[in-house]
């Protein structure tokens, strides 16, 4: 197919949002890559969505007003779109089609990838089961990640999901493990969080373990479906040849969803469920899928997508399919955070599903599962005994009930409540669990087995020291 | 390499469009390009022909070579299919990754079942002998627990004219011969390709008699399915629909099962690869992946491949029904499948009915169900497919067209509840929003099998459950102390029954799976308990007497204390229940004098 590489034609036929028309050109293939010029001597990238005996349609990434259909000029690559890759990546901002924003030349590469990837052999995936600690008591303890895991934060507009992004760009770690390495992507995010994110990568030190992707929220929707492509292609590379651990950040996926339907809508698509792309399912898989472990090499591509849900809404087709993607998820929650607790992770309807075979005795404690299971059975009771509370009053409620309502508080101030700068590791992290299964009423502690009741359930009920750090804290 | 029979003049996608000059079928398979991609025609307009690529087709050029195969989509049945993992269209992947390495490629055709192994084949058969399609003419040993019975295939029938000798023979070689009443000898082997979207033939369909036992309490004993019935299982993201299938691919009484992860997730898949091999069939004692045929085609894999997939898994689950066995097909997501057939329709402009799905849904999805049954096959033998699809509604809205659709052809529908699941109440099979509609067709069985306990106590307990949710409801307006003590204590033992009998963890090494006899004697114990409790009422006990008795809590925890071969427990507890329901109320009483 390259008999047609870097010839250059004038003229299109048509323009229509970020479609651009043009007649056949021989030897033109499906996806195959384009480079527009304009007049004024810019250009943008592009790549072939459709290609027939007469015409071919083009959609172009980037800008488009300005286009003319006479002065344009086009250029076949003659090969689908690829991103140069190396390990002079590590360190580096880009925009969102891979070329550098930092005002450095660009990195040295050892080879160029197609952004799409390859589907991984089902039968050549390792299933996930190695530990990554973020730092965060909540999700270290009741929604452990594990290495090659997909697992996205639900939020809202106005939660501090960017706060809690940037503690896990700082504190994540797998322990044990040294080559760690972080692949951050920007989807249409706007100027100012961009921007104090890129600060906060180079202030912080984690610049140098990262690589950053950055399509804004002014960047073309056609452009935001190219950069998530251009982050996996990267941190596949590094994960699967390097043999790193990466994680891989994708914010925010809600705008990518967006971007999709615009695109959809401009190529006159048939609609689906509130006029998103009948293939929005697909074509999340295919970015979702691209994280994983592979038999036989040591690296690992752990994906954390930040999901918007629109107006809070978990069955919006975002939100909805991603979760039917990816493997759990953790959900921010407004009321907690009107309470002022920080991180605001609603314990009940956050999952890991590969988190069972991922923790335990030697990955992370003996008593990680059980003490889990037990925590989520004493917040569900939390959560029974606040909603009959607020019917019937507290004065009415059984005694457990109300030990559960001081717990609930406990829970939150001791265990939840975290500064955004503290990393715990998971030993201080399963201990305040402990201190807070003290204040459960005895009978109730049937998911914990006696032996580890006896190691590690510490004595003294009233004058417990969660008690006492809950005084402390007041 | 055979001459093209037309040349590609559009690419959008993974639909192409071709002029063809040779005449080209619908469903044909045709290799596109110089890569060889497969794909299948799905429509026919003069000399155009419009096919959907199981493949990526970036890269591909207007001028592309198309060639024939000269039939429509086919798989290959024969020895080999049980452990091997294959993709929509019958692709071996484990194969593939030793041809290819970790990522898949295109263009690679290789056979589904490997050329060279070599089969041990016994002849049953005898030269001479008159056969007809299904007659038995050998068998070959393909796993430790299963024999393969090679059968005349559909549609031959004849005199033998020869037949192998016993020996080894590769899928590949000719075993014998059968001379038709006129025309030319018939070759029969070791192996046979059928055409995926057309049912394999039976000789008569059966009524359901027999259960599908799944280890599942909820299925067997509230919503129980039957050999050869279908079963839809909607629920949103995260309601357990896959734990519950792997959980069935592991404990469900079948010989065969085909695992379809239709559009799902890689690591799903790893999951089983990795656990099958460790995991021992309950009956034969042998390793699971024995026993399963896996198809995988992830959400990432080609949309029309996946399309194919259940069809490609349905065609291999009636060849070893056609050998007499009880076949479990489990389809993991049918909604994906659908999607995909949305997909393509949209592509092809097609004018969508509901949901962008096209008007056809309905009827494709009828058909697919329809191949499942329970019947006397060609050869004269019983078999059955059964089939259980998960479904995803989006936004877990069940009015959705699939999970619509499904209801209508399926005899059993298993709803998960998304409040359920978020309290951790596994399975989340809700009790209100499911139902059998064969268990009545199953009461013989289990009276004559188990125990006559079955019909009578699955109905009283329905009965309990169904009051105690109408219950909930006025007791959130009125608040549950102002209901009268039989009201409470139907509130009590519903929650009971929830706790220790329909809550059932798949990782609960004693509990992953219940057998017939201890289901019933669950159920009986937690009946029994109910009844003394009536009769306590009666003696005017109260209500919190009775759920503080210890005997509750011995109740909520039997089913991980005592596992199946642990029975006798069980009556010990009868008794605790007598006593304790006995002398319920007596201390209070005590006091109350004194
Ligand atoms: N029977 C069960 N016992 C214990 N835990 C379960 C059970 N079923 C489900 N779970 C828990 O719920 C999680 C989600 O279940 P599962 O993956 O089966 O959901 P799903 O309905 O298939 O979701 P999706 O539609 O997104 O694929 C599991 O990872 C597990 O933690
Ligand atoms: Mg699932």
């Amino acid at each position: 197919m390259t008999a047609i590489a870097g010839v250059e034609y004038t003229g299109l036929t048509g323009l229509r949002g970020p479609l651009a028309f043009i007649e056949a050109v021989p030897g033109l293939a499906f996806h195959d890559q384009v480079e527009l010029t304009v007049a004024d001597g810019t250009t943008r990238a592009g790549r072939v969505l459709g290609v027939s005996e007469r015409a071919a349609v083009i959609e172009i990434f980037g800008p488009t007003d300005g286009l003319t259909l006479g002065s344009t000029r086009v250029r076949f690559l003659g090969s689908p779109l690829r991103l140069g890759v190396g390990r002079e990546l590590l360190g580096r901002t880009f925009d969102g089609m891979g070329r550098p924003r930092d005002g450095l030349p660009p990195p040295l590469v050892v080879e160029e990838r197609p952004i799409e990837g390859a589907v991984i052999n089902p039968c050549r995936r390792e299933y996930p089961r190695e530990f990554l600690e973020t730092g965060v008591s909540a999700i270290d303890l009741l929604t452990s990640v594990v290495l090659g895991q997909k697992l996205p934060i639900f939020t809202e507009a106005g939660l501090p999901h960017d706060a809690l992004v940037m503690q896990i760009v700082q504190q994540a770690h797998a322990p044990g493990v040294e080559r760690f390495a972080l692949v951050f992507a920007a989807l249409g995010l706007p100027r100012p969080v961009a921007l104090r994110y890129e600060e906060a990568f180079r202030a912080s030190g984690a610049l140098g373990r990262m690589v950053a992707f950055m399509n804004l929220a002014d960047d073309s929707a056609a452009e935001r479906l190219i950069t998530p492509r251009c982050a996996l292609t990267a941190a596949e590379y590094l994960a699967f040849d390097c043999g790193v651990h990466v994680l891989v950040i994708l914010h925010d996926i809600t705008n990518y969803g967006e971007s999709l339907r615009e695109v959809s809508a401009a190529r006159g698509e048939v609609p689906s469920r509130k006029g998103y792309p009948g293939y929005l399912y697909s074509d999340l898989a295919s970015i979702f899928e691209r994280a994983g472990r592979i038999k036989g090499r040591p690296g690992s591509l752990t994906m954390m997508p930040i999901v918007t849900m629109p107006s809070g809404d978990v069955t919006h087709p975002i939100p909805d399919l991603t979760g039917y993607v990816t493997e759990g998820q953790i959900i921010l929650d407004r009321a907690l955070d009107r309470r002022g607790v920080y991180p605001p992770v609603a314990v009940l309807p956050s999952l890991s599903r590969l988190m069972s075979d991922g923790i335990g005795a030697g990955r992370t404690r003996e008593d990680h599962e059980d003490a889990a299971r037990q925590l989520y059975a004493a917040c569900a009771r939390v959560e029974r005994a606040r909603s009959l509370a607020s019917i019937i009053g507290g004065d009415e409620l059984s005694e457990d009930e109300r030990r559960y309502l001081r717990f609930g508080d406990l829970f939150e101030t001791t265990f939840l409540r975290q500064d955004p700068r503290e990393a715990r590791s998971i030993e201080d992290t399963l201990s305040r669990a402990w201190r807070l299964f003290a204040e459960v009423p005895a009978a109730d502690l049937t998911r914990l087995p006696a032996d580890l009741i006896a190691r590690y359930l510490p004595h003294g009920g009233a004058a417990s020291p969660a008690r006492s750090a809950l005084e402390a804290a007041r | 390499m055979t001459a093209p029979a037309g040349h590609l003049i559009e690419i959008s996608g993974a639909l192409v469009r071709a002029r063809c000059t040779a005449p080209v079928g619908l469903n044909e398979v045709v290799y596109v390009g110089d890569d060889r991609l497969v794909g299948e025609v799905i429509a026919l307009e003069g000399d155009v022909a419009t096919m959907q690529v199981y493949e990526e087709t970036a890269g591909l050029s207007p001028g592309a070579p198309v060639e024939l195969s000269g039939g429509p989509l086919s798989v290959t049945l024969g020895p080999g299919l049980l452990g091997a993992a294959f993709d929509g269209i019958q692709r071996p992947l484990d194969r593939l990754a030793l041809s290819q390495g970790d990522f898949l490629g295109c263009g690679q055709h290789l056979a589904p079942l490997a050329p060279d192994r070599l089969w041990e084949f016994r002849p049953t058969a005898a030269a001479g002998a008159a056969v007809h399609a299904g007659d038995e003419l050998g068998v070959v040993r393909e796993t430790d627990s299963l024999d393969h019975r090679i059968l005349v295939p559909p549609g031959i029938a004849g005199t033998l004219v020869d037949i192998a000798a016993p020996g080894a023979y590769r899928t590949s070689d000719r075993l014998g011969r059968v001379q038709p009443a006129s025309g030319a000898t018939v070759d029969v082997g070791l192996a046979q390709r059928w055409r995926v979207r057309v049912p394999r033939p039976f000789r008569q369909r059966l009524h359901a008699t027999t259960p599908l036992l799944t280890g599942q309490r909820v299925l067997d004993t509230f919503f129980p399915l039957s050999c050869g019935s279908a079963a839809g299982m909607p629920g949103g993201f995260g309601t357990g629909k896959t734990v519950m299938q792997h959980e069935l691919c592991r404990w469900a009484r079948a010989d065969v099962i085909v695992f379809v992860g239709c559009g799902e997730r890689g690591n799903e898949l790893t999951e089983m690869l990795w656990k099958l091999p460790d995991l021992v069939d309950p009956r034969s004692g042998r390793p699971l992946a024995e026993r399963t045929i896996l198809v995988a085609n992830t959400s990432n894999m080609p949309v029309p491949a996946r399309e194919a997939s259940i069809y490609t898994g349905v065609t291999m689950a009636e060849y070893y029904r056609d050998m007499g066995y009880h076949v479990l097909l489990l389809a993991d997501s049918t909604s994906r499948w659908a999607e995909a057939l949305r997909e393509i329709s949209g592509r092809l402009g097609e004018i969508p009915a509901e949901e962008g799905y096209p008007s056809y849904l309905s009827s494709r999805l009828a058909a697919f169900y329809e191949r499942a049954g329970r019947v006397v096959t060609l050869g004269g033998r019983e078999g059955s497919v059964t089939i259980i699809s998960a479904i995803s509604p989006a936004g877990g809205d069940l009015t959705e067209p699939v999970t619509r659709h499904t209801q209508r052809f399926t005899g059993c529908f298993w709803t998960l509840d998304k409040r359920l699941a978020e309290a951790r109440g596994f399975p989340a099979v809700s009790v209100e929003d499911s139902y059998s509609m064969v268990s009545a067709d199953l009461e013989p069985w289990w009276r004559d099998e188990v125990s006559p306990d079955w019909a009578p106590h699955r109905r009283e307990a329905l009965t309990v459950l169904e009051e105690a949710a109408r219950l909930r409801h006025t007791a959130r307006l009125v608040g549950e102390d102002s209901l009268p003590d039989r009201q409470r204590l139907v509130l009590r033992v519903a929650e009971l029954f929830e706790e220790g009998f329909l809550r059932q963890s798949a990782y609960d090494a004693k509990d992953a799976s219940c057998s017939p006899a201890r289901q019933v004697r669950l159920l009986s114990l937690l009946l029994d308990f109910y009844h003394r409790g009536l009769d306590a009422l009666g003696r005017s006990v109260p209500v919190r007497a009775l759920t503080a008795l210890p005997v509750v809590a011995a109740l909520a925890r039997a089913k991980s204390t005592f596992g199946d071969d642990e029975i006798a427990g069980l009556d010990r507890l009868a008794i605790q229940i007598a006593d304790q329901c006995a002398s319920a109320g007596k201390a209070e009483m005590v006091e109350a004098v004194s």
